[in-house]
């Protein structure tokens, strides 16, 4: 059935995708066995992917937003297993009161487990304890010859790691085993600094990373001169109140049709960012304490967000730079803030150094900073492409997820194992982004 | 309304029926789960386990087996509501052709239904307490040449439904008719979503179900547009009525 409903987050206008919605697993091996090589599947989960990883245009969709099953819960060890299509805000919905919260959370808890695993998430925490991937012991996966594989670090070991990260093109996720964090509390101890440039970013983000477990900054990226790269820095751990109360499901207040063009410019966007620094610095120094749903889930207090932008709809991006590589970063901040493009939701933390099982998977050692642009058409595909050569040049990595612009070449250039990876794409399966990147 | 300490969902692995199981768990109902295919049960019955700490029992069931009907009653004496959610939607176009499809859709919707809850009625009424949650639909308050089968079916359980809450009244047993519009499930898959806003997901009509029960309604239309939609739309003169397409 063709439908508009599936679209990208970015709302960028895209066509109408033909889907099927099994509602057992046992629906899949059939769906599977009808695609064809000029007919492919993608697997969809929740549609948070900002481009178009998640839309398979000449092709269709397997929404696996029916197969949001919960398979075991084991309550003692914190082991889950479930169906892909299950929300990471339903899974801690079960999860929670039994003191078990989820290892690794994107900006949103509207992901699904299967989504989180084709784009190997990585969260607050990722200096700590890596990307989502690190905590996914097996996976079941379906590929389109009607193979049933289990897969883990112990067995099918290549198929894993491709599939970790490996945007729904190695097949589809009947199931996975999830491992689970222990906590003592819902709420959130949070601690909130000032910081002014770059340079005072990395002091902090180096003197906290071995105290607390979750680490991010919101960065203006809108701001010259005394105000460049002028932040706010919060520095997070669970509590230990005993307090476990799950987040309900539902937004506070919903965007109830998408803004106009104007609403959204150079000096609007300012303004915000002003009001919002000013609002965060009063806590300057101090901890307050916050229930995970604020801290972790701000923007899903706000339904459909997304269109503030505007009918255009936006473009993320979203890039990491390696740690020796903070004046290209800061070049790069230049960039963006002398276009005017810039938006007030920028994003700016310090990955780690785990390495991810994944193949394809995003996260690596370095700076990464996410943010928004209006679409203002050509304009901003201009700056995009140029951030990207920025990147590049660097020896940074852009973010699939986030993406619709980027190249074959600079896909290629970020993404080493991709040859490796290529060995195991299921020959049925593609999406706009694959076709597009893998040239 | 009475307590509601256990409740049987008769048709559990449907789209509405997996979505009530779901939310009656989360509030603490112990559940019996009823359903024909044993396998798909336990799937859900699974979930539900793992998304509360209720007790949920199974039983395998075909409610079209109409000789079955007093040992599916017999096992569910101790259950405060029963939800029946059971049902197929018909191919009219093969319906007009074939009285077999047409048989068998009017023995699933209508006639298994009226067995069961007539069954059950009088051993709640018996006992004193229950409240039979039927859901009927919309398309039972007029009949279009679209699914005037469906409809018929879904019509004669609407007015069962009328006449036993009428005969119940004041036993302490209640009758809920619920009256869904488009419902966004598997068993609606093969039909375009148009217009999108008249089409709402089971998770929807459950919480508006288990809203309307614990208030005591009698009928429910659920989203609550559709009571306005029927109203107009019973109220057209049959003149007028028979020359539409609706």
């Amino acid at each position: 059935m063709s439908s508009s409903r599936y679209r990208a987050w970015a709302h960028i206008p895209s066509v109408a995708q033909s889907a099927q919605v099994p509602m057992w697993r046992d629906n899949l091996a059939a769906l599977l066995a009808d695609a064809d090589n000029k007919n492919t599947l993608l697997p969809f989960g929740n549609g948070r992917s900002y481009g178009d990883s998640c839309l398979n245009s000449k092709g269709g969709l397997i929404d696996s937003k029916q197969l949001d099953r919960m398979l075991a819960f084991d309550r003692e060890q914190g082991i889950v297993q479930v169906e892909a299509g299950i929300s990471f805000e339903a899974l801690l919905q079960c999860t929670v009161p039994h003191g078990w919260f989820l290892p690794v959370s994107p900006g949103t808890s509207q992901v699904s487990v299967g989504g989180a695993i084709a784009n190997d998430v990585h969260g607050k925490n990722h200096h700590c304890d890596g990307s989502f991937g690190h905590f996914v012991q097996s996976i079941t996966l379906l590929s389109s010859t009607g193979a049933v594989r289990e897969c883990s670090l112990d067995t099918n070991k290549d198929l894993f790691c491709a599939t970790i990260g490996g945007l729904g093109l190695t097949g589809f996720i009947a199931s996975a085993t999830i491992r689970l964090l222990r906590i003592d509390s819902t709420n959130m101890n949070v601690r909130t600094d000032v910081f002014h440039g770059l340079e005072e970013f990395a002091q902090l983000s180096k003197e906290r990373r071995d105290d607390y477990r979750y680490t991010v900054a919101w960065l203006d990226c809108a701001s010259n001169k005394r105000a460049f790269a002028r932040g706010i820095f919060l520095s997070a751990n669970h509590g230990t109140d005993g307090e476990k109360v799950a987040a309900q499901s539902g937004h506070k207040v919903s965007i109830p049709l998408s803004f106009p063009r104007f609403a959204l410019n150079r000096y609007t966007i300012r303004a915000f960012n002003e009001l919002y620094f000013r609002a965060q610095a009063r806590h300057d120094g101090k901890t307050l304490s916050r229930h995970y749903q604020s801290y972790f889930y701000p923007l899903d207090a706000v339904g459909q967000w997304n269109r503030i932008y505007g009918r255009g709809g936006f473009h993320q991006y979203q890039f990491v730079v390696p740690l020796s590589e903070m004046a290209a970063m800061e070049s790069i901040i230049k960039r963006i803030v002398e276009s005017g493009l810039g938006s007030f939701l920028a994003v700016l933390k310090e990955f780690g150094s785990q390495v991810s099982p994944g193949m394809l998977s995003f996260p690596r050692e370095g700076y990464c900073l996410a943010l928004d642009f209006a679409n203002r058409g050509e304009k901003t595909q201009r700056l995009i492409n140029e951030l990207d050569q920025m990147v590049l040049g660097a020896g940074g990595a852009a973010y699939p997820a986030k993406d619709r612009l980027m190249s074959a070449e600079s896909f290629a250039a970020y993404f080493p194992r991709l040859s490796e990876f290529k060995a195991h794409v299921d020959p049925k399966f593609s999406s706009d982004f694959w076709r597009r990147v893998h040239g | 309304m009475a307590k509601q300490t256990k409740a049987a969902i008769l048709g559990a692995t449907a789209g509405l029926g997996q979505s009530l199981a779901r939310q009656l768990a989360e509030q603490g109902t112990d559940l019996i789960l009823l359903a024909r295919d044993g396998t798909k049960l336990e799937t859900v019955a699974v979930d539900v386990r793992a998304r509360s700490g209720v007790s949920v029992d199974t039983q395998i069931a075909d409610f079209d087996s109409i000789d079955t009907h007093n040992e599916i009653v017999s096992s569910l004496t101790d259950v405060d509501v029963v939800y029946c959610v059971y049902g197929t939607l018909p191919d009219q176009q093969l319906c007009e052709q074939d009285w077999q499809a047409a048989y068998a859709a009017l023995h699933t919707n209508a006639l298994s239904v009226i067995s069961l809850m007539g069954r059950l009625a009088n051993v709640f009424e018996n006992r004193g307490h229950g409240t039979l949650v039927v859901v009927s639909s919309v398309a039972g308050d007029r009949g279009r040449k679209s699914n005037y089968v469906y409809g018929t079916a879904k019509g004669a359980l609407s007015i069962f439904c009328e006449g036993l809450r009428n005969r119940l009244n004041g036993t302490g047993v209640h009758v809920v008719t619920v009256k869904p519009g488009f419902i966004d499930t598997p068993m609606t898959a093969h039909i375009e979503k148009k217009p999108a806003v008249l089409w709402v997901d089971a998770n929807k009509v459950a919480s508006d179900i288990i809203r309307a029960v614990a208030a005591g309604k009698n009928n429910v239309y659920t989203p609550w547009f559709w009571r306005y939609i029927l109203l107009i739309i019973t109220h057209i003169p049959e003149f007028i009525f028979k020359r539409l397409s609706l």
